[in-house]
């Protein structure tokens, strides 16, 4: 759980955030709107621990928010989340080697095999098997955003920061991406912040949407007044991550085995009775 | 069509390149053919074939009074100056530069210093060096690393500093710490970049230490250009220089192709 109590942040004389409260459950996949500069990426930064509010506390599960970024916290900017020097599967590494080896940040014989199997198995899931080898610049941009996704969650981040992810993405790819994402939330043990611009892409996937705005925007007041929460909507009717809801079921959310909802048989798990 | 879509083929390409190359050479011969039909004892434009014959006698055939075949012996001693002094060069600016362009607390430190450092005119140094550490190898080698280093040092920080900081951001929510980030994110990207660098400091090298073997040596390509100018031996002085330029021509390409050969994914990212 994430407890931000009125936060404010200013650079210098300039009042970006004022009076931001706001509590984010476990497993909530969180989308933060709002117009150009009105503050959502650095409130994601504060989030991130990469800037510091100036007044006020961050609380992640009790503990006050580190910093610095670390670990807890994986995050995918819109671009340059991945390094251009590593291959995918090198890339996806990373994270395993940083943890395991301290001085050479690299790991060898049975402990990088087993890296190995883990990293592939995650290119596998989304969607990149078989580009282990491949440079990033070999890859389009939703291919380069899937691998900063696995990048991220090799290290099994409580919190998963989302800094416009999909926003240089065609819409094609866009939709693609949006039901690995969806799928990803699903599966695994993940609190997502996003920031969007996309009203749409914030109400396909968050199960809660919250608006950033400045009250006063007038030229002379613009300095001193800060950007708020103006609005905090609850999806209707409520998203759960790995709960399925039979009344309202989702597109990209978990499939009902059996049931009235569905119009064909979905295979048993013990296998075809016939 | 106009001019700017006017495209050479490739053997085109090849012949407009060696044309600049032959037209000296041509205006050199005619030069020197004129100039010895007036006085055949002319020093100034030599003969080509007096020109082979110095070539002949410098690379072939042994020094009378040492026994070296002059020309290997001056190319290894001037290389071997070379190569170490670029090598320090390029060791330091790979620590300071990576420290400089990742530390805040080094870069107020140090940036500064490198900065007011790399403007020294590192001639005008030349005496101290050779004051105080004598006229051997080491002031030459130190003359060359005093020009060179600053400049890398400074271009290889930027070169951090210009490194996405997404990318640092990103390696500290993976779980590393400074040394490992320096050691996998940072150091990887950077040594393409240190290549290019030592590739362009070529140049200044070259032009110190033959300043430094102009002054004080027993042996070196620079010694011998400034030795023989007391005759005039211009049949000794322009191979010296061709083969000056040659060899920092084939470095050149040398670091180049190693940079490519060795970091595929630089010259994939040059493109996209």
């Amino acid at each position: 759980m994430i407890v931000v109590n009125n936060v404010w942040k200013e650079y210098g004389d300039q009042i970006v955030l004022e009076r931001v409260s706001l509590t984010i459950e476990d497993r909530a996949f969180v989308a933060l709107v709002g117009p150009s500069g009105c503050g959502k990426t650095t409130f994601l930064k504060l989030l991130l621990g990469e800037e510091r509010a100036t007044q006020g506390t961050i609380v992640l599960d009790g503990k006050p928010l580190a910093p610095e970024p670390g670990p807890d916290r994986g995050v995918v900017f819109q671009r340059y989340s991945v390094f251009p020097h590593l291959t995918v599967l090198g890339n996806v590494l990373l994270g395993k080697e940083f943890e395991a080896s301290r001085f050479r940040a690299r790991l060898v014989g049975a402990a990088r095999r087993d890296a190995i199997e883990e990293a592939r198995g995650l290119i596998a899931e989304v969607g990149l098997a078989g580009s282990e080898d491949k440079y990033p610049a070999q890859l389009s941009g939703g291919m380069q955003q899937r691998l900063a996704l696995a990048q991220a969650l090799i290290m099994q981040p409580r919190v998963l920061l989302l800094d416009e992810p999909f926003g240089a993405l065609d819409p094609g790819i866009r939709a693609e991406i949006h039901v690995l994402m969806k799928r990803l939330w699903n599966e695994t043990n993940l609190t997502v912040v996003m920031v969007t611009h996309d009203m749409r892409e914030a109400f396909t996937l968050g199960t809660r949407v919250i608006a950033f705005e400045r009250p006063r925007n007038r030229p002379d007041e613009r300095e001193r007044y800060g950007a708020s929460l103006s609005r905090d909507i609850d999806i209707w009717p409520p998203r759960r991550a790995g709960v399925l809801d039979p009344d309202s079921p989702d597109r990209d959310g978990p499939i009902h085995e059996v049931g009235a909802s569905r119009d064909d048989p979905a295979p048993s798990p013990q296998g075809d009775p016939a | 069509m106009r001019l700017i879509n006017l495209k050479p083929s490739r053997t085109n390409q090849l012949i407009l390149a060696l044309l600049p190359f032959l037209a000296l050479l041509l205006a050199y011969a005619l030069g020197s053919t004129a100039r010895l039909a007036e006085n055949p004892s002319d020093k100034l434009l030599p003969a080509l074939s007096s020109i082979a014959d110095a070539v002949n006698r410098l690379a072939f055939v042994p020094d009378p009074r040492t026994g070296e075949y002059l020309l290997w012996s001056d190319t290894l001693a001037s290389l071997g100056r070379l190569c170490s002094a670029l090598g320090i060069s390029t060791l330091i600016a790979l620590v300071f530069g990576m420290v400089v362009g990742m530390f805040p607390y080094a870069r107020a430190l140090l940036a500064p210093f490198f900065a007011a450092v790399s403007m020294v005119p590192p001639l005008a140094l030349l005496p101290i060096l050779f004051i105080v550490m004598g006229l051997g190898e080491t002031s030459k080698i130190t003359l060359i690393v005093i020009g060179v280093a600053p400049i890398m040092i400074r271009d290889l920080a930027l070169k951090v500093m210009e490194l996405p900081r997404e990318q640092t951001v990103k390696a500290e929510t993976l779980g590393g710490n400074s040394w490992q980030i320096a050691l996998r994110v940072v150091l990887p990207q950077i040594l393409p970049r240190l290549l290019t660098c030592l590739r362009l400091q070529l140049g200044p090298a070259w032009l110190f230490l033959i300043a430094a073997e102009a002054i004080s040596a027993d042996s070196g390509l620079g010694y011998r250009i400034f030795l023989v100018r007391r005759y005039l031996s211009m049949d000794v002085i322009f191979p010296y220089v061709i083969w000056i330029t040659l060899l920092a021509v084939l470095t050149n390409v040398l670091i180049d192709l190693v940079r490519i050969r060795v970091f595929p994914w630089s010259e994939l990212d040059k493109a996209s």
